[in-house]
């Protein structure tokens, strides 16, 4: 790795071939004057114990309250070691080393003494120790320029081979914008800030170890996409990717979802999609909104999709079912307790409105709204979210036209709703007219439900949406 | 006085605000006093996580004043199930945050005001702060009976508290806030303050209640502003700086960069909840079923919010077992919180042998295992 770097840095003529090896993850960590670089933790380093500094006002004694590093960890200079608590307030300790951490001294809700030690940290033998007086701030030489820490009023933190890194490079540490935690200034800070002011181009250093955490919003140094751009690259150069998978645990909501699809993957799903003409729908409900709104309610096409729907479970009470484990007994359902899918933070859920067979299109709109607000509160309680015989799915507000919704058992059958969509079509007459289309896909369970009964079923909730004014013939 | 919004109060922020490359070339060595707009808790309480990461404190000690609507905030180490009645806030609609230093539980809201002293680590002095504050209050009214107590609360006519003390340490700068009650909601506040969950152990920080007062109680001619001003005015004196207060925007982005993540991992219900010490849940319910009483056991090991373990003891065959065991299964590795017990028990429901008194029985067992989350 190190003589691949070397080759590409040997056109750059400001830097000195010595320090190219610095360049290298572990060389920053344990050692600066060394060109010797190791890939794997070396035990031979010398073992200092990081003794718990003065907190003040002659506090003596704290509780250990949680850590943020274990055993085997590596650590840098200035990371956080542990919280710590005494009398109201809480103290981050930070280590004063670069190096492993090999031992803690407490356990979590132990007293640790001021002056005593907390951990022991192995650093490399070469380092030494740092003073006893908290955080080393200035470099070890006193080169004027350099030693310029504190300038105006704000101080530059770095590393200490970060530090010797920009001195070589008669870098002043107070130009350069520090990326890291607390603005820290990074190795790769320097190497852009030079290869800003030459225009040249430096191979990029492997992203693993050697930065300390980025902050979430963070993204690459800009500089390698500059450079691109103003010299054409001679060595082509495999791209580098750190990112790493992440696993977790599947709990919670993603537990739920997993064992009741798992469940309806058991069921032999057939689907069915028709459109459906809702121009007729809209007006009405634009004349309707403010009548709810005067009530007090929020009146959105789902309460009459809900309840066509039930009228429609009227006469074709098998979609409305359920069929047991052993599927030897199908039993019809009184009440149509229609299931609305709800997106939330956590998940998917579906709440459902109980009994629309003997409710009004605005009780249903009222019970809605009192779903969805305990639902993006996420206060829904068990019976709203337990006892659905049916479902409906509106995806189309999210988007999209046709999908193929999975059936939740216990229930034999689901609705997906697309969005409305402004579309051409064709009247009676023949003429164009400006249609408000919305497309429904069904899924039903093909054990007990076949297409036949799915298609006329689909045709009179169709037709009452169609022609709302049908919907008064069949109203209970 | 204090409300002013002008510009010029504003550009001269940034430009001591802005690290790390702004040059400091405000007059105004030695102190600094500013004051949020925002009544939103984790909005203000990213200011103070800004300034103590950001701000240089050497030669310079700053004041930050701040009031919430109303919230609940607990300590760094301590369990909001022992601290509040979370139900109670969730039906309120008042948030709960978790603040980065120690101590125990308050509630704020408008008539609450808060004070955070910031200064370099050497020059951290909780006494002297609070001083400053019943000096303050002592020039404002001089027949206040306000005095310090060694545990850095004040207290009102030697027993009420109205003031109470947290402080955080970092590696070079450190802060100490306080409250100050002025006119707040005491029926809330004691409501909210009283948690109704049983069986809790843990080796969080308790807090310790204490009788409250108003200041408005004692001398109903003040209000916050009169407070507000007169600790802002007592601080300037102190450290010899103009009794000038530049507000600030912890929404703005300029002027605090970085302060939106700071805002949003507050929110998270990995800091709020998620950074509980872990804690065990042992405790025992009565359910009515019909026309029988029945006995419930349960027993929790929550640790980061999650369910590590969980025992439900039911006394059979009123749920089928091997219902009971799923419930249990299922709880494990899951959020110990209301609505992801809500989803999983609605779902887990789906899956077996549907009837309706099978159902009702799940519902009411469900919904008192909720009742203690």
């Amino acid at each position: 790795v190190c003589i691949h770097r070397v080759r590409s840095c040997s056109s750059i003529r400001f830097i000195k071939s010595k320090y190219v090896c610095v360049f290298d993850k572990s060389a920053l960590k344990f050692s600066h004057q060394q060109r010797l670089f190791r890939t794997s933790a070396v035990s031979c380093g010398q073992i200092v114990q990081f003794k718990l500094s003065d907190i003040g006002e002659g506090i003596t004694e704290v509780t250990v309250k949680e850590w943020y590093i274990k055993e085997g960890d590596s650590v840098s200079q200035f990371d956080s070691i542990c919280e710590v608590q005494s009398d109201k307030a809480s103290v981050t300790i930070t280590s004063r080393y670069d190096g492993i951490i090999r031992k803690l001294h407490y356990n979590l809700d132990e007293i640790a003494y001021v002056g005593k030690p907390l951990v022991d940290i192995e650093i490399d033998a070469s380092k030494g120790v740092a003073p006893e007086e908290d955080v080393v701030e200035t470099p070890p030489m006193s080169h004027e320029e350099h030693t310029h820490q504190e300038i105006k009023g704000h101080k530059t933190l770095a590393t200490p081979a970060v530090r010797r890194l920009a001195m070589e490079n008669n870098i002043k540490l107070s130009e350069v914008v520090g990326t890291g935690k607390d603005n820290r200034i990074l190795k790769e800070d320097i190497l852009n800030y030079l290869a800003k002011q030459t225009g040249a181009i430096l191979p990029p250093s492997p992203k693993a170890e050697i930065i300390p955490p980025l902050p979430k919003s963070e993204t690459m140094p800009a500089a390698p996409k500059d450079k691109a751009r103003k010299i054409p690259v001679p060595v082509s150069r495999p791209i580098v990717f750190s990112g790493k998978d992440k696993t977790e645990p599947v709990t919670g909501f993603q537990k739920a979802m997993v064992k009741t699809m798992s469940a309806a993957l058991k069921i032999p799903h057939f689907g069915y999609c028709d459109e459906i003409d809702l121009t007729q729908l809209v007006q009405l409900r634009e004349e309707l909104k403010p009548l709810a709104q005067i009530r007090g309610v929020k009146l959105s096409f789902m309460p009459f999709f809900i309840k066509a729907a039930s009228l429609g479970l009227l006469q074709y009470p098998i979609l409305n079912a359920s069929l047991d484990e052993s599927c030897q007994n199908v039993t019809y359902k009184a009440s149509h307790n229609i299931g609305v899918a709800m997106d939330t933070d956590q998940g998917l859920i579906v709440p459902n409105v109980k009994n629309v067979q003997v409710c009004s299109v605005f009780e249903i709109a009222s019970e809605l709204n009192r779903l969805q607000s305990l639902g993006s509160a996420g206060q829904l309680g068990t019976n709203d979210l337990t006892g659905g015989t049916f479902t409906l799915s509106n995806i189309g507000t999210i988007g999209g036209t046709y999908a193929k919704a999975v059936i939740l058992p216990p229930e034999v059958a689901i609705g997906a709703l697309g969005k409305i969509q402004v579309l051409p079509r064709f009247n009676g007459k023949g003429e164009v007219f400006k249609a408000q289309i919305m497309n429904v896909s069904w899924s039903a369970d093909h054990r007990i439900i076949d297409g036949a009964t799915m298609a006329r079923f689909s045709n009179l909730w169709k037709s009452y949406l169609e022609n709302p004014a049908s919907m008064l013939l069949d109203l209970k | 006085m204090v409300l002013q919004t002008s510009l010029k109060n504003c550009l001269q922020l940034s430009c001591i605000l802005r690290a790390p490359k702004a040059g400091f070339r405000s007059t105004t060595s030695g102190g600094l006093i500013i004051q949020s707009v925002s009544t939103d808790v984790y909005q203000n309480l990213a200011v103070e996580d800004w300034i103590h990461d950001h701000m240089n404190l050497e030669n310079r000690q700053v004041l930050f004043l701040w009031r919430n609507s109303p919230a609940v905030v607990i300590g760094r180490h301590q369990n909001p199930w022992q601290e509040c009645n979370l139900r109670l806030l969730r039906q309120k609609n008042i948030k709960l945050a978790r603040r980065r230093s120690g101590g125990g539980t308050v509630y704020h809201d408008l008539g609450n005001i808060n004070l955070t002293f910031f200064t370099t680590r050497k020059k951290y002095e909780r006494m002297a702060n609070l001083k400053l504050v019943v000096k303050a209050l002592k020039a404002l009214r001089p027949q206040l009976d306000v005095h310090v107590t060694d545990r850095y609360d004040i207290l009102l006519d030697r027993q009420y508290k109205i003031s109470g003390t947290a402080a955080k340490l970092g590696r070079t700068t450190a802060y100490h806030h306080c409250t100050l009650l002025c006119n707040a909601d005491k029926f809330v506040l004691s409501s909210v303050l009283k948690s109704p969950y049983k069986g809790l152990k843990s080796n969080a920080t308790p807090s310790v209640p204490a009788s409250v007062k108003n200041l408005f109680e004692e001398d109903p001619s003040l209000t916050c502003e009169m407070l507000l001003d007169a600790i802002a005015e007592e601080y300037a004196a102190h450290h010899q700086i103009d009794h000038h207060i530049t507000l600030i925007n912890p929404a703005d982005e300029t002027v605090l960069p970085g302060i939106k993540n700071k805002t949003k991992e507050l929110q998270t219900w990995e800091w709020v909840y998620g950074k509980t010490p872990k804690f065990s849940v042992s405790t025992c319910f009565n359910m009515v079923y019909k026309d029988s009483v029945l006995d419930v056991k349960v027993e929790m090991d929550v640790k980061h919010g999650r369910i590590e373990v969980c025992n439900i003891d039911l006394p059979e065959p009123w749920l089928p077992p091997a219902l009971c065991s799923e419930l249990m299964k299922s709880f494990t590795g899951s959020k110990f919180c209301p609505d992801e017990t809500t989803a999983l028990a609605g779902t887990l429901l789906r899956v077996c042998p549907q009837d309706d008194e099978l159902r009702s029985k799940w519902n009411l067992l469900c919904e008192n295992m909720i009742m203690l989350m």
